[in-house]
Protein backbone atom coordinates (compact mmCIF):
# COMPACT_ATOMS: atom_id res chain seq x y z
CA UNK A 1 0.00 0.00 0.00
CA UNK A 2 2.80 1.97 0.58
CA UNK A 3 3.80 2.62 -2.84
CA UNK A 4 0.43 3.01 -4.01
CA UNK A 5 0.24 5.88 -1.73
CA UNK A 6 3.48 7.67 -3.08
CA UNK A 7 2.44 7.05 -7.30
CA UNK A 8 -0.55 8.44 -6.41
CA UNK A 9 0.82 11.28 -3.94
CA UNK A 10 2.21 12.80 -7.46
CA UNK A 11 -1.04 13.43 -8.78
CA UNK A 12 -3.84 14.08 -5.95
CA UNK A 13 -4.19 17.81 -5.23
CA UNK A 14 -7.13 18.81 -3.40
CA UNK A 15 -9.07 19.53 -7.23
CA UNK A 16 -8.13 16.06 -8.35
CA UNK A 17 -9.14 14.09 -5.11
CA UNK A 18 -12.25 11.78 -4.97
CA UNK A 19 -13.77 10.04 -3.05
CA UNK A 20 -11.94 6.22 -4.42
CA UNK A 21 -9.42 7.93 -6.56
CA UNK A 22 -6.96 6.34 -4.41
CA UNK A 23 -5.97 9.69 -2.61
CA UNK A 24 -7.00 9.72 0.82
CA UNK A 25 -9.06 12.64 1.82
CA UNK A 26 -7.00 16.23 1.35
CA UNK A 27 -7.01 17.10 4.97
CA UNK A 28 -6.36 21.42 5.99
CA UNK A 29 -3.18 21.96 7.29
CA UNK A 30 -0.66 24.47 9.15
CA UNK A 31 0.47 24.90 5.51
CA UNK A 32 -2.92 26.60 4.24
CA UNK A 33 -2.04 29.29 6.47
CA UNK A 34 1.04 30.44 4.80
CA UNK A 35 1.26 32.13 1.76
CA UNK A 36 3.84 33.06 -1.35
CA UNK A 37 4.29 36.49 -1.01
CA UNK A 38 3.77 38.92 -3.80
CA UNK A 39 7.40 40.14 -2.85
CA UNK A 40 9.76 40.57 -0.08
CA UNK A 41 11.44 43.36 1.17
CA UNK A 42 14.77 41.85 2.94
CA UNK A 43 13.32 39.19 4.89
CA UNK A 44 10.05 40.34 5.57
CA UNK A 45 7.43 38.83 2.63
CA UNK A 46 4.16 40.47 1.81
CA UNK A 47 1.71 38.35 0.55
CA UNK A 48 -2.32 37.90 0.74
CA UNK A 49 -2.61 38.43 4.56
CA UNK A 50 -0.60 41.82 4.30
CA UNK A 51 -2.82 42.71 1.34
CA UNK A 52 -6.30 41.76 3.42
CA UNK A 53 -5.21 44.19 6.33
CA UNK A 54 -4.60 47.29 4.25
CA UNK A 55 -7.81 46.73 2.36
CA UNK A 56 -9.42 46.31 5.42
CA UNK A 57 -7.73 50.07 6.68
CA UNK A 58 -9.20 51.55 3.32
CA UNK A 59 -12.77 49.96 3.62
CA UNK A 60 -12.98 51.11 7.13
CA UNK A 61 -11.50 54.60 6.36
CA UNK A 62 -13.35 55.06 2.98
CA UNK A 63 -16.77 53.94 5.01
CA UNK A 64 -16.47 56.92 7.78
CA UNK A 65 -14.97 59.31 5.45
CA UNK A 66 -18.25 58.81 3.46
CA UNK A 67 -20.20 58.89 6.38
CA UNK A 68 -18.93 61.86 8.29
CA UNK A 69 -17.14 63.90 6.20
CA UNK A 70 -20.10 66.48 6.16
CA UNK A 71 -22.18 65.78 9.02
CA UNK A 72 -25.43 66.99 9.44
CA UNK A 73 -27.75 67.21 12.49
CA UNK A 74 -30.29 65.36 11.17
CA UNK A 75 -28.55 62.39 9.74
CA UNK A 76 -29.31 61.11 6.04
CA UNK A 77 -27.94 57.70 4.24
CA UNK A 78 -24.38 56.69 5.05
CA UNK A 79 -24.37 58.66 8.44
CA UNK A 80 -26.70 56.70 9.58
CA UNK A 81 -25.11 53.74 9.30
CA UNK A 82 -21.98 55.10 11.11
CA UNK A 83 -23.91 56.67 13.49
CA UNK A 84 -25.12 53.28 14.50
CA UNK A 85 -21.84 51.59 14.50
CA UNK A 86 -20.35 54.84 16.92
CA UNK A 87 -23.09 54.44 18.91
CA UNK A 88 -22.74 50.55 19.24
CA UNK A 89 -19.22 50.81 20.45
CA UNK A 90 -19.84 54.08 22.42
CA UNK A 91 -23.15 52.89 24.51
CA UNK A 92 -22.09 48.84 24.40
CA UNK A 93 -18.36 49.16 24.92
CA UNK A 94 -17.45 52.35 26.18
CA UNK A 95 -19.69 53.91 29.08
CA UNK A 96 -20.04 50.12 31.03
CA UNK A 97 -16.52 50.06 31.07
CA UNK A 98 -15.26 53.82 31.10
CA UNK A 99 -18.37 55.95 32.19
CA UNK A 100 -18.88 59.17 30.30
CA UNK A 101 -14.76 60.30 30.69
CA UNK A 102 -13.77 57.54 28.53
CA UNK A 103 -15.25 59.54 25.46
CA UNK A 104 -11.47 60.23 24.16
CA UNK A 105 -11.03 56.40 23.55
CA UNK A 106 -13.97 56.55 21.71
CA UNK A 107 -11.74 56.99 18.19
CA UNK A 108 -9.48 54.31 19.67
CA UNK A 109 -12.26 51.93 20.62
CA UNK A 110 -14.25 52.43 17.09
CA UNK A 111 -11.28 52.45 15.35
CA UNK A 112 -10.40 48.66 16.89
CA UNK A 113 -13.67 47.14 16.51
CA UNK A 114 -14.34 47.67 12.89
CA UNK A 115 -10.73 46.79 12.01
CA UNK A 116 -10.76 43.20 13.43
CA UNK A 117 -14.41 43.38 12.19
CA UNK A 118 -13.51 43.87 8.57
CA UNK A 119 -10.49 41.80 8.56
CA UNK A 120 -12.53 38.72 10.18
CA UNK A 121 -15.29 39.27 7.68
CA UNK A 122 -12.68 38.92 4.75
CA UNK A 123 -13.18 35.13 5.93
CA UNK A 124 -16.62 34.39 4.20
CA UNK A 125 -16.41 37.02 1.46
CA UNK A 126 -15.35 35.04 -1.78
CA UNK A 127 -12.80 36.17 -3.31
CA UNK A 128 -10.61 36.15 0.02
CA UNK A 129 -11.46 33.50 1.77
CA UNK A 130 -8.95 33.87 4.57
CA UNK A 131 -9.42 35.74 8.00
CA UNK A 132 -5.93 38.03 8.21
CA UNK A 133 -6.53 37.50 12.28
CA UNK A 134 -5.63 34.02 11.73
CA UNK A 135 -2.12 35.17 11.12
CA UNK A 136 -1.04 35.07 14.72
CA UNK A 137 1.62 38.69 14.23
CA UNK A 138 -1.60 40.49 13.89
CA UNK A 139 -3.66 40.13 16.95
CA UNK A 140 -0.24 39.90 18.64
CA UNK A 141 -0.01 43.40 16.84
CA UNK A 142 -3.31 44.20 18.58
CA UNK A 143 -2.53 42.87 21.87
CA UNK A 144 0.82 44.27 22.22
CA UNK A 145 -0.71 47.60 21.70
CA UNK A 146 -3.13 47.29 24.25
CA UNK A 147 -1.00 45.95 26.49
CA UNK A 148 1.72 49.32 26.37
CA UNK A 149 -1.66 51.42 26.59
CA UNK A 150 -2.62 50.00 29.84
CA UNK A 151 0.76 49.58 31.10
CA UNK A 152 1.46 52.97 30.88
CA UNK A 153 -1.44 54.52 31.80
CA UNK A 154 -1.55 52.54 35.16
CA UNK A 155 1.98 53.12 35.42
CA UNK A 156 1.33 57.29 34.59
CA UNK A 157 -1.78 57.30 37.22
CA UNK A 158 -0.83 55.19 39.89
CA UNK A 159 2.50 55.60 39.89
CA UNK A 160 5.27 52.59 38.97
CA UNK A 161 5.33 51.39 42.34
CA UNK A 162 1.78 52.28 43.42
CA UNK A 163 0.70 50.73 39.95
CA UNK A 164 2.18 47.49 40.56
CA UNK A 165 1.31 47.40 44.21
CA UNK A 166 -1.97 47.75 43.64
CA UNK A 167 -2.25 45.38 40.89
CA UNK A 168 -0.33 42.39 42.95
CA UNK A 169 -2.32 43.14 46.19
CA UNK A 170 -5.58 43.20 46.45
CA UNK A 171 -7.25 44.68 49.60
CA UNK A 172 -8.52 42.57 52.21
CA UNK A 173 -6.08 39.73 51.61
CA UNK A 174 -4.54 38.06 55.39
CA UNK A 175 -0.71 38.53 55.11
CA UNK A 176 0.21 35.04 54.89
CA UNK A 177 -1.14 34.14 51.37
CA UNK A 178 0.93 36.84 50.07
CA UNK A 179 3.83 34.95 48.60
CA UNK A 180 1.45 32.58 46.81
CA UNK A 181 -1.25 35.59 45.80
CA UNK A 182 1.22 38.14 44.73
CA UNK A 183 3.09 36.36 41.78
CA UNK A 184 -0.11 34.53 40.43
CA UNK A 185 -1.30 38.18 40.33
CA UNK A 186 1.68 39.98 38.75
CA UNK A 187 1.65 37.17 36.35
CA UNK A 188 -1.92 36.96 35.61
CA UNK A 189 -1.93 40.78 34.64
CA UNK A 190 1.15 41.73 33.11
CA UNK A 191 1.58 38.14 31.23
CA UNK A 192 -1.90 36.63 30.39
CA UNK A 193 -3.87 39.25 29.85
CA UNK A 194 -2.11 39.72 26.95
CA UNK A 195 -1.52 36.55 25.75
CA UNK A 196 -5.08 35.36 26.04
CA UNK A 197 -6.21 38.67 24.38
CA UNK A 198 -3.95 37.66 21.27
CA UNK A 199 -4.64 34.06 21.40
CA UNK A 200 -8.40 34.28 22.15
CA UNK A 201 -8.81 36.21 18.58
CA UNK A 202 -6.37 34.23 16.86
CA UNK A 203 -7.53 30.61 17.86
CA UNK A 204 -11.14 31.71 17.04
CA UNK A 205 -10.39 32.80 13.47
CA UNK A 206 -8.16 29.55 13.20
CA UNK A 207 -11.02 27.41 13.80
CA UNK A 208 -13.32 28.77 11.71
CA UNK A 209 -11.18 28.90 9.17
CA UNK A 210 -10.30 25.19 9.50
CA UNK A 211 -13.57 24.12 10.03
CA UNK A 212 -14.85 25.74 6.70
CA UNK A 213 -11.70 24.29 5.08
CA UNK A 214 -12.41 20.86 6.39
CA UNK A 215 -16.51 20.98 5.16
CA UNK A 216 -15.58 22.57 1.81
CA UNK A 217 -12.77 20.20 1.13
CA UNK A 218 -14.92 17.60 2.04
CA UNK A 219 -18.08 18.17 -0.10
CA UNK A 220 -15.64 18.48 -3.59
CA UNK A 221 -13.73 15.49 -1.93
CA UNK A 222 -17.22 13.00 -1.76
CA UNK A 223 -18.60 14.54 -4.50
CA UNK A 224 -18.70 11.49 -7.00
CA UNK A 225 -21.22 9.68 -9.05
CA UNK A 226 -22.62 7.51 -6.18
CA UNK A 227 -24.13 7.36 -3.04
CA UNK A 228 -21.33 9.61 -1.74
CA UNK A 229 -23.79 12.23 -3.35
CA UNK A 230 -25.94 13.17 -0.39
CA UNK A 231 -22.92 13.09 1.78
CA UNK A 232 -21.07 15.81 -0.39
CA UNK A 233 -24.97 17.49 -0.01
CA UNK A 234 -24.82 16.87 4.02
CA UNK A 235 -21.54 18.40 3.73
CA UNK A 236 -22.39 21.29 1.44
CA UNK A 237 -25.41 22.08 4.05
CA UNK A 238 -23.02 21.94 7.44
CA UNK A 239 -20.64 24.71 5.19
CA UNK A 240 -23.89 27.26 5.11
CA UNK A 241 -24.76 26.31 8.59
CA UNK A 242 -21.02 27.00 9.36
CA UNK A 243 -20.52 30.23 7.46
CA UNK A 244 -23.68 31.47 9.40
CA UNK A 245 -22.05 30.61 12.80
CA UNK A 246 -18.88 32.41 11.73
CA UNK A 247 -20.76 35.31 10.94
CA UNK A 248 -21.77 35.66 15.05
CA UNK A 249 -18.10 34.26 15.73
CA UNK A 250 -16.40 37.62 13.82
CA UNK A 251 -18.32 40.13 15.06
CA UNK A 252 -18.57 38.68 19.05
CA UNK A 253 -14.42 38.31 18.49
CA UNK A 254 -14.49 41.74 17.45
CA UNK A 255 -16.73 43.12 20.18
CA UNK A 256 -14.84 41.06 23.43
CA UNK A 257 -11.45 42.13 22.15
CA UNK A 258 -12.60 45.72 22.20
CA UNK A 259 -14.59 45.59 25.67
CA UNK A 260 -11.93 43.95 27.38
CA UNK A 261 -9.29 46.29 26.16
CA UNK A 262 -11.71 49.34 27.72
CA UNK A 263 -12.13 47.03 30.61
CA UNK A 264 -8.17 46.95 30.75
CA UNK A 265 -8.20 50.45 30.04
CA UNK A 266 -10.70 51.16 33.37
CA UNK A 267 -8.73 48.86 35.38
CA UNK A 268 -5.44 51.27 34.47
CA UNK A 269 -7.46 54.02 35.91
CA UNK A 270 -8.79 53.36 38.61
CA UNK A 271 -6.75 53.23 42.07
CA UNK A 272 -7.22 50.02 44.13
CA UNK A 273 -9.31 47.17 43.70
CA UNK B 1 -25.31 22.61 -7.75
CA UNK B 2 -22.38 20.84 -8.84
CA UNK B 3 -21.43 23.79 -10.78
CA UNK B 4 -21.85 25.99 -7.74
CA UNK B 5 -20.03 23.66 -5.39
CA UNK B 6 -17.22 23.43 -8.33
CA UNK B 7 -17.42 27.12 -8.45
CA UNK B 8 -16.76 27.86 -5.00
CA UNK B 9 -14.18 25.33 -4.25
CA UNK B 10 -12.34 27.06 -7.41
CA UNK B 11 -12.76 29.94 -6.09
CA UNK B 12 -11.47 28.82 -2.30
CA UNK B 13 -8.69 27.15 -4.19
CA UNK B 14 -7.73 30.32 -6.21
CA UNK B 15 -7.96 32.51 -3.37
CA UNK B 16 -4.29 30.68 -2.47
CA UNK B 17 -5.27 28.19 0.19
CA UNK B 18 -4.07 25.36 -1.69
CA UNK B 19 -1.03 24.27 0.03
CA UNK B 20 -3.21 20.80 1.46
CA UNK B 21 -0.75 17.97 2.83
CA UNK B 22 -1.71 14.63 2.24
CA UNK B 23 -3.26 13.06 5.22
CA UNK B 24 0.00 10.39 4.90
CA UNK B 25 -0.76 7.68 8.05
CA UNK B 26 0.85 5.19 6.89
CA UNK B 27 2.22 3.26 9.97
CA UNK B 28 6.36 3.73 10.18
CA UNK B 29 6.93 6.29 8.14
CA UNK B 30 10.32 8.25 7.63
CA UNK B 31 9.63 11.13 10.45
CA UNK B 32 11.21 8.86 13.14
CA UNK B 33 7.95 9.19 15.52
CA UNK B 34 6.41 5.98 17.30
CA UNK B 35 4.33 3.53 15.61
CA UNK B 36 1.18 4.65 18.10
CA UNK B 37 1.78 8.71 17.38
CA UNK B 38 0.09 7.37 14.23
CA UNK B 39 -2.77 5.01 15.86
CA UNK B 40 -3.82 7.82 18.45
CA UNK B 41 -3.61 11.53 16.93
CA UNK B 42 -1.95 13.11 20.04
CA UNK B 43 -3.30 16.56 19.04
CA UNK B 44 -6.72 15.40 18.59
CA UNK B 45 -6.60 14.10 22.08
CA UNK B 46 -4.98 16.70 23.77
CA UNK B 47 -8.18 18.95 21.99
CA UNK B 48 -11.13 16.43 23.52
CA UNK B 49 -9.41 16.70 26.64
CA UNK B 50 -9.04 20.31 27.08
CA UNK B 51 -12.71 20.86 26.03
CA UNK B 52 -14.17 19.30 28.69
CA UNK B 53 -13.79 22.21 31.09
CA UNK B 54 -14.79 24.73 28.59
CA UNK B 55 -18.09 23.16 27.84
CA UNK B 56 -18.86 22.72 31.64
CA UNK B 57 -18.33 26.51 31.52
CA UNK B 58 -20.50 27.45 28.39
CA UNK B 59 -22.90 24.87 29.44
CA UNK B 60 -23.40 26.51 33.42
CA UNK B 61 -23.65 30.54 31.73
CA UNK B 62 -25.71 30.31 29.61
CA UNK B 63 -28.21 27.95 31.60
CA UNK B 64 -27.87 30.37 34.26
CA UNK B 65 -28.62 32.97 31.74
CA UNK B 66 -31.85 31.50 30.87
CA UNK B 67 -32.59 30.98 34.73
CA UNK B 68 -31.92 34.69 34.94
CA UNK B 69 -34.21 35.55 32.59
CA UNK B 70 -37.01 33.64 33.26
CA UNK B 71 -36.46 34.91 37.00
CA UNK B 72 -36.46 38.36 36.01
CA UNK B 73 -37.35 39.12 32.26
CA UNK B 74 -36.53 43.26 32.78
CA UNK B 75 -32.67 42.35 32.96
CA UNK B 76 -32.63 40.13 29.97
CA UNK B 77 -30.86 42.72 27.93
CA UNK B 78 -27.90 44.04 30.34
CA UNK B 79 -27.84 39.82 31.40
CA UNK B 80 -27.50 38.74 27.64
CA UNK B 81 -24.36 41.30 27.56
CA UNK B 82 -22.72 39.95 30.07
CA UNK B 83 -23.45 36.19 28.91
CA UNK B 84 -21.73 36.67 25.87
CA UNK B 85 -18.53 38.39 27.27
CA UNK B 86 -18.62 35.08 29.71
CA UNK B 87 -19.06 33.17 26.32
CA UNK B 88 -16.09 34.47 25.19
CA UNK B 89 -13.57 34.27 27.84
CA UNK B 90 -14.28 30.39 28.57
CA UNK B 91 -14.54 29.71 24.81
CA UNK B 92 -10.66 31.07 24.69
CA UNK B 93 -9.33 28.21 26.34
CA UNK B 94 -11.16 25.79 24.38
CA UNK B 95 -9.39 27.70 21.17
CA UNK B 96 -6.46 27.45 22.64
CA UNK B 97 -6.83 24.09 23.20
CA UNK B 98 -7.48 23.90 19.16
CA UNK B 99 -4.72 26.06 18.25
CA UNK B 100 -2.15 24.72 20.50
CA UNK B 101 -1.18 21.48 18.32
CA UNK B 102 -0.52 23.47 15.22
CA UNK B 103 1.79 24.94 16.81
CA UNK B 104 3.55 22.52 19.41
CA UNK B 105 5.26 19.52 17.59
Amino acid sequence: MNHVLAAAASTCSPSTAHLGSGCGYPAPSINDFYFTPFFKIGSVGFGKPGLLVILSVLIVLTFFWFAFHSPKLVPRGVQNVGEMGILFVRDQILRPQLGKRGDKWLPFLVSLFFFIWVNNIFGIIPIFYFPAMSKYGYPVALAGMVWIIYMFLGMKHQGVFGYFRNMSVPTGAPWWILPLLVPIELFSNILVRPFTLSVRLFANMLAGHVLLAVFTLATWYLLTLSISLVYATASFVLVILLTGLEVLIQLLQAFIFTILTATYISGAYETAH
Amino acid sequence: MQQLVHLHHVLYVASGAHHAVLAATTPGSSSGNPIWYHIINLGALTYGLAAIGPGVGIGLIFGRTIESIARQPEAAGRVTGLMWIGFALTESLALIGIAVPFFIK
